[in-house]
């Protein structure tokens, strides 16, 4: 049957709803309305207005008050509206969420996942296309999901509720009407998602995540055209990362180019090449690279395609590595 | 603008007194009934509560100074608004503390040294919060309202007849977390109570600056039931505190109850206050202690009240000795300890980390042997 992301999440949050009575959700807008993406359209009429609650417009005080609800021993999942509105929950999520665990010394679970429809490329103004996921991939005790498929978005969801950690879980936005065929299965083992990799090849290990994935599977076609084999891997965790599978990767290609919509500077990207750089120093045949957005505020919509990796930029990146641009001393940004 | 000459605005609302400085009852129509069965003996607990916890304080600010607690923010003053507040919750209402409230802690069983141990540096939290239904303490100002309006809005979905209370200061009432906290609870008419403590400073700065109506007079303004009470005189706290609880088990939302008193000592023993207050606004407030204000109603009651403080002193004389003894016997955490409990899951980049750290530190051990 063929899905799109926005009802595999839907059905994924539904089926939490029915499973486990605890489960219930907070958020702007997701009640009556069904959320500004109508993510959690009908859940409301189905599971009631405890179980699915339209919040005063207030971040912090949504996170907050999920973490009492957790104290109380609910499992809430909270949806933010927009990624840059995430900040007025900053203490809560990085203060209070992420360090209860450990401030209790195990005595209480944080169960709380909170999602985040996150990127750019859809034409909005401020605050409505960035990238937060370094903050909290920085803090410890959270865990941060970033799946990029319909089926991930489904079952990632389900692992995300389902962990008894805090989990930050990033939406790509731009994909939400993406659509494929798939079964919905609620996943056997729950856990933080492993890196998976999409295509193997011999040349260039090629690493992203989220809206970015989408990007990558069209370089493995670019790059096949001329003859270079592309190993894709979607991290689809941000948090814990699994580096052993890139690790495994660069090991045969000896080369890596990292890609995500995020600013550069103390990005996930400059994580991946730093420890990949420890482990694999003695296979590397080119300095691993990033392609990422610019260090600048999210620009307006008119000039996000300058600012968004797209595939001439990760094909730039892939000739750097691969030394055809000797030109250049560095990746395009 | 100097800050220096403002005031704060007389309130819409009346401050309850049950017991004026003499120890006289003065008549409350709305809150004398919450005092109906209340004993000589249960005012003899409530001494005996108040000078063990001042002695609690004052041996943690002298273990501090002699360098066995890293920091400690002393309660002194401020014995009547906890006792008289917490002993009148049921032992299944859940608190949400802030980093001040020992005398809440410890009416609730938590012993004097797991108290201690978290400003000790010796652990993250001195109790298990689902043991003694209090949440770990807070130290960043007023997110702890939040929670508990949120554990509130959890009673009211699954029907619970208990109540959240959150404490917090005069200084926590500037935080967008209470306001919001207010809000949540009167949208969902959850059961939580708010509990200022007002002890006039926030650090150095008067509360004037936080607030140029009376705060009780803001708290009513998220149409939340509000009372403003003398947080000195441990009755007018306790009936107002029952008032407020009853309020809530009757279905009809949220409260909050603005404790009027004094921080004596220090924001904590890193602070000095004759930097930023003068004497005599201390002098003022000495004659208004709590204790002393017990101590002379018990009086008035004819009731034996020698006895009473000599059982009272016992006790505090006993909790000072062994918390000392405690304390200073009290061992530092395992290094291990550093990696457990980041996560509740298994999360591998934590188990290689404390892998590699244990074994840096063995390599070290097997160097020296």
């Amino acid at each position: 049957m063929s899905t799109s992301m926005m009802k595999a999440l839907n059905q994924s949050l539904r089926d939490a709803l029915t499973e486990d009575e605890k489960v219930v959700l907070l958020g702007e807008d997701i009640g009556t309305l069904g959320g500004v993406f109508r993510i959690t359209d009908g859940l409301k009429a189905e599971f009631g207005e405890h179980r699915v609650v339209d919040t005063p417009l207030a971040e912090s005080g949504i996170v907050g008050s999920a973490i009492g609800l957790a104290y109380r021993g609910y499992r809430p999942v909270v949806e933010i509206q927009f990624d840059g509105f995430t900040y007025p929950a900053f203490d809560q999520l990085v203060s209070q969420l992420a360090k209860l665990h450990f401030r209790s010394r195990g005595r209480v679970k944080m169960p709380v996942t909170v999602r985040i429809p996150y990127g750019g490329g859809i034409g909005s103004p401020e605050h409505h296309s960035e990238s937060p996921e370094a903050y909290f991939s920085h803090t410890a005790g959270l865990r941060v999901f970033a799946p990029s498929s319909v089926e991930d978005a489904y079952v990632m969801l389900r692992q995300a509720i389902d962990c008894d950690d805090p989990v930050i879980f990033f939406e790509p936005k731009r994909r939400y009407h993406e659509k494929a065929e798939v079964e919905l299965r609620t996943p056997e083992k729950t856990g933080s998602p492993k890196a998976k990799v999409l295509n193997v090849g011999d040349d260039v290990t090629v690493v992203g995540y989220g809206p970015t994935v989408y990007t990558l599977k069209d370089a493995v076609l670019a790059a096949e055209d001329e003859g270079i084999g592309l190993e894709v891997i979607d991290l689809r965790c941000l948090d814990p990362l699994d580096l052993d599978t890139v690790a495994d990767s660069v090991k045969h290609t000896g080369k890596l180019v990292v890609v995500h919509e995020a600013s550069r500077t103390s990005g996930i990207g400059a994580e991946i090449c730093a420890q990949i750089t420890e482990t694999c120093f003695d296979y590397l045949e080119h300095a691993p690279i990033r392609v990422t957005g610019f260090d600048i505020p999210y620009p307006p919509s008119r000039l996000e395609s300058h600012h968004l990796p797209d595939l001439d930029k990760v094909m730039h990146a892939v000739d750097t590595v691969m030394r055809r641009n000797e030109t250049h001393t560095g990746g395009a940004k | 603008m100097s800050t220096k000459h403002i005031d704060v605005a007389a309130g819409c609302l009346p401050t309850h007194q049950l017991l004026n400085v003499s120890g006289e009852r003065t008549p409350d129509e709305e809150l004398d009934h919450h005092l109906t069965g209340l004993t000589e003996q249960d005012l003899a607990d409530f001494l005996r509560d108040m000078v063990v916890l001042r002695r609690l304080d004052n041996e943690a600010t002298a273990l501090q100074r002699q360098g066995q607690l890293g920091l400690w923010a002393p309660l002194l003053g401020q014995e009547a608004a906890q006792i008289g507040s917490v002993r009148a919750t049921q032992d299944d209402d859940f608190i949400f503390p802030s980093y001040r409230e020992h005398g809440v802690a410890w009416a609730r069983g938590v012993k004097a040294e797991d108290l201690l141990s978290v400003w000790r540096g010796a652990t993250a939290s001195g109790w298990d919060p689902h043991e003694v239904n209090i949440a770990c303490q807070q130290i960043v100002i007023g997110s702890q309202a939040l929670h508990a309006a949120g554990y509130g809005m959890g009673i009211k979905f699954d029907g619970g007849e208990q109540v959240a209370v959150a404490y917090f200061g005069d200084g926590a009432t500037s935080q967008g977390d209470v306001n919001e906290a207010l809000i949540f609870a009167a949208s969902y008419q959850a059961p939580v109570l708010f509990f200022c403590q007002n002890n006039q400073w926030a650090i150095s700065e008067p509360v004037a600056l936080q607030s140029r109506t009376q705060i009780a007079d803001r708290a009513s303004g998220f149409g939340v039931k509000t009372w403003r009470v003398d947080g000195n005189d441990v009755l007018a706290v306790y009936a107002a505190t029952k008032a407020a609880l009853a309020h809530a088990r009757h279905g009809l939302g949220p409260t909050f109850i603005e404790a009027v008193t004094y921080r004596m000592g220090s924001h904590t023993t890193a602070d000095d206050p004759t930097r930023y207050r003068k004497n005599a606004q201390l002098e003022e407030w000495k004659v208004k202690d709590p204790i002393d204000r017990l101590v002379n109603h018990l009086t008035v009651l004819g009731a034996d009240v020698q006895s009473y403080q000599q059982r009272a002193q016992n006790a505090a004389d006993k909790l000072a000795a062994d918390l000392r003894e405690a304390i200073t016997n009290m061992p530092d955490p395992e290094p291990s300890e550093l990696f457990e409990n980041v996560y509740s899951e298994v999360h591998e980049p934590n188990r290689r980390e404390k892998e590699n750290y244990l074994q840096y530190l063995a390599d070290f051990q097997d160097g020296e042997a």
